[in-house]
């Protein structure tokens, strides 16, 4: 017996809409096993999770918090996916982007001018598009994989943030602690109310519309979408396919960057050791699953920010919160399988002789 | 710099090798086979994870290792289902592997984080060989699995070029439809070697944390999967060369942390920068290299196999 695949006539509708879902709660249901193998009882972890990122006021400003700088990374890794382009880079892109930002905000400690935050977050995006644009030329220029070099720059650009924040930037009266100044109040981001919620939302949603358009009704969008459908037709049609490349890791990097600058100006007010906690890394997953439709991206940036926040809320129950993690793998596992099932059917066949 | 200090250190360089030597050769026999596995990441952290969390329990480092090994493999079969079975994205399911066990190393080594064990792979110096005057000293006052890389580099070369069975994976991998029409079980192929590859990365995973620095922390691979993935690149595909490539980085690694050591002026941040820099400088260079000299991967890389039904 083997299990072999038929093809569906037509892709099955309703498994389209059905199998992210189905994904998202295996997911859960398998990390709940896992927290039992842990030694906790499941149900109340889940519980724990549900309402932690949902379940009060104060809990879903708080997803929401984290639901911007997942939209900037979703975005990037969106974007780069549509050229068939592999951005795993967003991590260290928002580092590069916070970098420059931070380094902004520090050298106008009493700037309360009103193009500060406006540089800085031009400052944000140069960085991070800079940074993206090392496995971009490479890739374009001498084709060498683009996988491997963005994912080895995210090492480079966290020990090079944290070679300032240990060192020439440390807060000289911050008791030796690995943190820099906290930044004048005029590079703070504005808030919403009580909330931490702040001005990157609405960046977030504008970027979005923004690149949305971008896709749809200009030439580079259709270049994008034609070198990542059929690299081989936009080669016949004469499309410059590694100025594409080029641009697209630009302005993916630029974006991760974007997602750096709001969570310095917008959450932390400075810098320190750890300003992501992989937002890189889940932006694939989020890219994956919302295929850049930037709507849907941005919904399921708010989910995922839920999953980030309701993680972190296990630590009260003594758990680590690296089960965002394995639920993350998991969701992306159970999407690749079940998108086949929407192609195809499964089923088991005797093996012939 | 003195006799004694180059000799540690390249003593060292090996230390540093041998991981990657594992999951480079594990990663090129799947890829021989025609699947790309990103997740080498991962499945290390896995070993690493579950070796020394064995070894805490059982006191016994080899029990470690050889579950660290089979727990490798069994992560493997997740990426080789979707992909071989279920004709998935190559590079995706490979990602996902990366953050699955990025996420079950972290939340399931909890417990021994920061705690010791007594027993862990020591160095044994071998017999005649370990007194060779400095080629002893660098090469045979080793742990066991240093020794048992030796042997498995000549071993693989011999299995892939020499043997029926080597034979057989290459055609899988170049042309799987006409492996298939010889009467190859294609998917079996790729199963088992992408079963073996995760084995050798979840084998390298134990050997950083029973071996190398015997300790688990989370994370504690450091993007050591993903060069080993640039080093299959720079291998062309040949254990061989993966055995140089390895020990190249295991000296990269070496020489830093001995600068580190004796404190030079440079911050340790930018020392610690020096392995993914060099895998890049490498990368290029082997991308040049490869397509100048079409020293190709496996035609079939990363491409499902679908049977023709006749």
């Amino acid at each position: 017996m083997s299990l072999v695949l038929e093809k569906r006539e037509t892709p099955s509708r309703a498994l389209t809409f059905v199998v992210p879902v189905a994904a998202i709660v295996l997911a859960l249901l398998i990390g709940a096993g896992v927290i039992a193998i842990g030694g906790a009882n499941p149900w109340a972890a889940l519980q724990e999770m549900f309402l932690g990122a949902f379940g009060t006021s104060y809990a879903l400003t708080e997803t929401l918090v984290k639901t911007i700088p997942l939209i900037f990374c979703g975005l990037a890794v969106g974007l780069a996916f549509k050229a068939q382009l592999w951005n795993i880079g967003a991590e260290g892109q928002l580092y590069m982007g916070a970098f420059a930002a931070g380094g902004l905000a520090l050298a106008f400690p009493d700037g309360q001018s009103w193009w500060l935050i406006p540089l800085m977050f031009v400052a944000g995006f140069l960085a991070g598009g800079l940074w993206g644009l090392i496995p971009g030329l490479l890739k374009a220029l001498l084709n060498v994989n683009e996988i491997i070099t963005s994912l080895l720059l995210n090492y480079v650009a966290i020990l090079w943030v944290q070679y300032f924040i240990y060192g020439p930037w440390k807060d000289p009266k911050g008791y030796g602690f690995p943190y820099t100044a906290v930044f004048g109040e005029g590079a703070w981001l504005p808030t919403f109310g009580d909330t931490r919620i702040h001005l990157g939302l609405v960046f977030a949603l504008v970027v979005a519309l923004l690149i949305f358009f971008l896709l749809r009704s200009t030439k580079m969008g259709y270049e994008i979408r034609v070198i990542g459908e059929n690299p081989q037709a936009a080669r016949y049609a004469g499309m410059n396919i590694a100025r594409t490349i080029i641009v697209v890791f630009f302005i993916s990097g630029g974006l991760a960057g974007l997602a750096g600058m709001g969570e310095v100006s917008g959450v932390i007010h400075r810098l320190q050791p750890v300003i992501s906690t992989g937002f890189g890394y889940t932006a694939i997953i989020i890219a994956w699953l919302s295929k850049l439709n930037p709507l849907v991206t941005v919904i399921v940036s708010f989910l995922f920010g839920g999953l980030l926040v309701g993680g972190y809320s296990l630590r009260a129950l003594g758990l680590s919160e690296a089960i965002v993690y394995i639920i993350q793998g998991l969701i992306l596992f159970l999407l690749l399988g079940g998108e086949i099932l929407v192609r195809y059917r499964l089923h088991w066949q005797r093996r012939r002789a | 710099m003195d006799l004694q200090m180059v000799l540690a250190t390249l003593s060292a360089t090996i230390k540093a090798g041998t991981p990657l030597l594992y999951v480079t050769l594990g990663e090129i026999l799947a890829e021989r086979s025609g699947i790309l596995n990103l997740g080498l990441e991962g499945m290390m952290l896995i070993g690493a994870m579950v070796g020394y969390l064995i070894c805490f329990l059982t006191g016994n480092p080899w029990i470690g290792v050889l579950v660290a090994t089979l727990a490798g493999g069994a992560v493997a079969l997740i990426h080789a289902f979707l992909v071989i079975t279920l004709r998935a994205q190559q590079v995706v399911s490979g990602l996902a592997l990366t953050m699955f066990g990025a996420g079950l190393s972290g939340f399931l080594g909890k417990v021994v984080i920061g705690v010791p064990i007594a027993n862990y792979l020591k160095p044994v110096t071998v017999p005649l060989l370990g007194s060779i005057p400095y080629l002893g000293e660098i090469f045979f006052q080793q742990d066991a699995l240093v020794y048992i890389s030796y042997l498995l580099i000549p071993l693989a070369v011999f299995w892939i070029y020499r043997t029926r069975p080597g034979l057989h994976l290459r055609a899988v991998g170049e042309n799987p439809a006409t492996a298939d029409a010889m009467g190859i079980n294609v998917y079996g192929v790729r199963y088992l070697y992408t079963f073996l590859g995760g084995c050798l990365a979840g084998l390298g995973g134990a050997y950083l944390s029973l071996a190398y620095t015997p300790v688990w922390l989370e994370n504690m691979t450091a993007g050591r999967g993903w060069i080993a993935i640039a080093l299959v690149i720079f291998a062309a595909w040949d254990p061989f060369k993966a055995l140089l490539g390895s020990y190249l980085f295991g000296l990269v690694d070496a020489v830093q942390f001995r600068l580190q050591a004796v404190g030079v002026a440079v911050p340790s941040f930018f020392l610690n920068m020096t392995p993914y820099l060099a895998t890049i400088l490498v990368l290029i260079f082997a991308t040049r290299e490869t397509l100048r000299r079409r020293l190709g991967a496996p035609a079939a890389l990363g491409l499902p196999y679908v049977r023709e039904e006749k």
